[in-house]
């Protein structure tokens, strides 16, 4: 921290104004109230308040059942769902000891990825937006459509789809869902192409990113600061990786990073993923593995309706998971996962039971907002607000 | 007939002119802007939304006009007041034609020929920064503070290279009178080029006009120099704490603002009313032939429109624009009308210009705004201007 900012001297202080930027402000993308004491227009001191998002979404999951808790993870990060349902699914498969077949596990890296296009559209979107470059966003909101539309068909739902559940998907796929998903990853990289026209050489665009929100990499991580913002300051962490789930280690791709770790190293990052997330995407597509999309197992998975209707066992399966949901053994577990964040982790604790006794999420949003005041601290106003936007954190994942 | 109902009749002509042309600025610009965004922008209000101007200074008019209790209430209410009138002023010594003779009558198309048109337009612009300061300051409010001062020194150091590029067409035309300015202008060169101040010899001024212009987006608080009211880090700027009609008159000053910026841009650089082609090459029969194309072009797109709303609408707008084509094929009507279309069609260029920036370019930092006034904008005018004087002095007319 910068020492010169808080023992400053009194004639100083008298000089500074204490500006509440927050929490309906334009800039902070949801409720975030961040106090800045100001000089001029350098910030002095920051810092972020949080909370106005708190919904006691951890505290929540404890009183539904395991497989009804999906549908919870599913608000935490409302830009990356998936990722959410993701990481709780495998944990808690973790748990119960479930394998999951190859075409489940494909097609949750399929919807993995295209969430991950989807959160940086809408990261790049907003943070155009903030430095005011109008229509970006509403470009970036077009692709969005088209992978929300995806969601729609797959789930029913654009945003809260709650697809991946324990024991493998929520249903099997649609039909025509790889002709949609084709379709769109073929006409993808052409928009981040179009993207970059607008922004990576535009002089305005270099000047407003490039040298701003700088941190060391070792506070990063000592801050415990993950995803993009991390490897955009030059350390290939990405947990598709290090420890690769859900049969990432069978894709070919690569983690982009960058050693300026200013604000357009992470714009530069982030931009790359998209074009490897579309490369795994179509990976997917064209190896996804025939068989079924759930796991074989009557006492996690429903059974399907016609046997339901003509099978003694599985009726009783039916209605013991409809009415008390299935018991997964006492123990607990950590399964993380790359969101498009950073590092996602949820740590789930079973007493044996029906329901959760601990859901604790370790939310990408909360580390890296640490960095923010570092970040911001002795610069100009107007940098605050692009250094807040390249942290892409959402407030509900920072709140839970 | 007497000079005082003359000039009233002439103010009221292009006061009403004024204000439905920025009623409807602001409607082009959400249309032009939506489009450039793959919106359609208003469309619910009127046919393609034509009635929204009127929906919304409507809408603005029946707001309870709220005055917080902490703010200075004798500056707070001066300064949209302020805003306003300065803003509009400009327009009274712009020429949008040349002199005519209507009904017996001689006068110029001008609500008055000041002898130093272009020393008063640059003394009012200066003065709308006390507009903007008073309401930063008035309001008590630490955004609307930010904002008001952002602005004032933005618009102090756009003032210079503003004046300075003004000040090279000065000595070309050796004139301060907008009027004289534009008649310098007159004539081809090599028989191709207009006239116009940006191509005129011995001395061009497009290093001129760009300075101008840019430094105009500066004055006029538009992307990419719209900091005062940039809403990410300071919420509205100085019109934080304003609303209903107060609120509607900083919002028309900054479309009245634009129109005379654009109107001046047009008057000095662009050769005014005067044709970009000579009048022997048909120039008086193209105002006709412009309205009949984009008639035809209305009828044909009617064609393939793909909303059924479109199809039914479009043709009526073709035929409009046939009947305006038809009123210019009148020779008797063409002193009267060619030289404010060729004028309005010069500053309706620049304005969709101002626009199109809008929709493409990110914002400046405040002090990379500074810096780019101070050390790139003012020595390029100076020199432009030096330059200027040095080849008016080798060449004399």
């Amino acid at each position: 921290m910068n020492d010169a900012a808080v023992d400053a001297p009194a004639a100083a202080a008298g000089r500074r104004l204490t500006l509440n930027l927050g929490p309906q402000h334009p800039s902070t993308h949801g409720v975030l109230r961040l106090v800045v004491e100001i000089e001029g227009e350098f910030i002095r001191k920051a810092e972020p308040d949080i909370g106005f998002l708190h919904t006691g979404i951890e505290k929540q999951c404890e009183a539904l059942t395991w497989q009804q808790a999906v549908t919870l993870t599913d608000r935490v990060d409302y830009l990356a769902n998936l990722s959410n349902n993701l990481c709780y699914a495998l944990a808690v498969e973790k748990l119960l000891g479930l394998e999951i077949p190859p075409k489940a596990q494909w097609m949750r890296v399929l919807l993995a990825e295209l969430t991950r296009i989807n959160s940086h559209l809408v990261w790049l979107g907003t943070q155009a937006l903030d430095i005011g470059a109008m229509s970006v966003f509403l470009y970036c909101f077009r692709e969005r459509e088209d992978i929300l539309r995806i969601f729609e068909m797959f789930s029913g739902q654009r945003m809260m789809t709650s697809y991946i559940r324990i024991g493998g998907l929520a249903l099997e796929p649609p039909r025509g869902w790889d002709r949609a998903v084709a379709k769109f990853i073929r006409g993808f990289p052409a928009k981040v192409q179009e993207y970059e026209d607008l922004l990576t050489r535009n002089p305005i665009w270099l000047r407003r990113t490039q040298g701003i929100g700088c941190l060391p990499l070792a506070d990063l991580i000592d801050l415990g600061v993950t995803g993009p913002v991390l490897r955009a300051s030059g350390l290939a962490w990405d947990i598709r990786k290090t420890e690769p789930y859900s049969s990432y280690e069978k894709f070919d791709f690569i983690v982009p990073t960058r050693t300026e770790g200013d604000v357009y190293a992470r714009y530069l990052v982030r931009l790359e993923e998209m074009r490897q997330s579309a490369r795994i995407v179509e990976q997917a597509l064209a190896g996804m593995p025939e068989g079924p999309y759930q796991a074989d197992a009557p006492k996690v998975v429903l059974p399907d309706r016609e046997k339901m209707k003509t099978q003694m066992e599985a009726l009783i399966y039916h209605f013991k998971i409809v009415t008390e949901g299935f018991q997964v053994p006492a123990g607990e577990v950590y399964q993380a996962v790359e969101s498009p964040r950073g590092e996602l982790g949820y740590y789930v604790v079973s007493d044996g039971t029906s329901k959760p006794y601990r859901v604790f999420m370790r939310t990408p949003s909360f580390a890296n907002l640490q960095a923010l005041p570092m970040m911001i601290e002795n610069r100009l106003l107007a940098d605050t607000i692009a250094a807040m936007g390249s942290l892409d954190f959402v407030l509900g994942d920072v709140d839970r | 007939m007497n000079f005082f109902v003359l000039s009233l009749l002439k103010a009221a002509i292009v006061i009403s002119v004024l204000m439905v042309s920025l009623l409807y600025l602001q409607w082009v610009e959400r249309k032009v802007i939506a489009h450039i965004q793959l919106r359609m922008g208003p469309y619910r209000v009127g046919p393609h939304g034509l009635l929204q101007p009127f929906a919304d200074v409507l809408k603005l008019l029946t707001k309870e006009g709220f005055i917080p209790s902490h703010v200075n209430l004798f500056f707070y209410l001066l300064a949209p007041f302020l805003a306003v009138s300065l803003a509009l002023i400009s327009i009274v010594v712009v020429p949008f034609g040349p002199e005519v003779e209507l009904f017996g009558v001689r006068t110029t198309m001008q609500l008055t020929d000041l002898n130093i048109g272009i020393l008063f337009v640059l003394a009012i612009s200066s003065l709308s920064v006390y507009a903007v300061t008073f309401a930063g300051w008035a309001s008590n409010n630490k955004y609307s503070l930010l904002g008001g001062l952002r602005s004032a020194a933005q618009m102090i150091s756009y003032e210079l290279p503003l004046a300075l590029s003004l000040g090279a067409p000065l000595l070309v035309a050796g004139s301060l009178s907008l009027r004289e300015i534009v008649l310098a202008q007159q004539g081809t060169i090599l028989g191709i080029l207009p006239n116009w101040m940006i191509f005129q010899l011995p001395a061009p001024q497009l290093v001129g006009f760009l300075v101008f212009l840019i430094a105009a987006f500066a004055e006029t608080n538009r992307i990419p120099f719209d900091l005062p009211e940039a809403e990410n880090e300071l919420v509205a700027g100085f019109h934080t704490e304003y609303s209903s009609l107060k609120f509607a008159s900083f919002f028309m000053a900054e479309y009245a603002n634009m129109i005379t910026m654009t109107a001046i841009t047009t008057t000095v650089f662009l050769g005014g009313w005067l044709p970009p082609f000579p009048e022997t090459l048909g120039s008086n029969w193209a105002p006709a032939v412009i309205f009949a194309l984009l008639g035809a072009l209305a009828v044909y797109y009617s064609r393939q429109a793909p909303r059924p709303k479109d199809r039914r609408t479009l043709p009526w707008v073709g035929l409009a624009l046939f009947a305006v084509a038809a009123i210019f094929l009148i020779p008797a009507a063409h002193p009267l009308l060619v030289p404010p279309f060729w004028f309005l069609a010069k500053a309706g260029f620049l304005m969709f210009v101002f626009i199109w920036v809008r929709g493409t370019l990110p914002r400046f930092r405040y002090d990379q705004l500074m810096q780019f006034a101070w050390k790139f904008m003012f020595p390029v005018a100076l020199v432009n201007l030096f330059a200027t004087a040095l080849l008016v002095a080798l060449f004399p007319r």
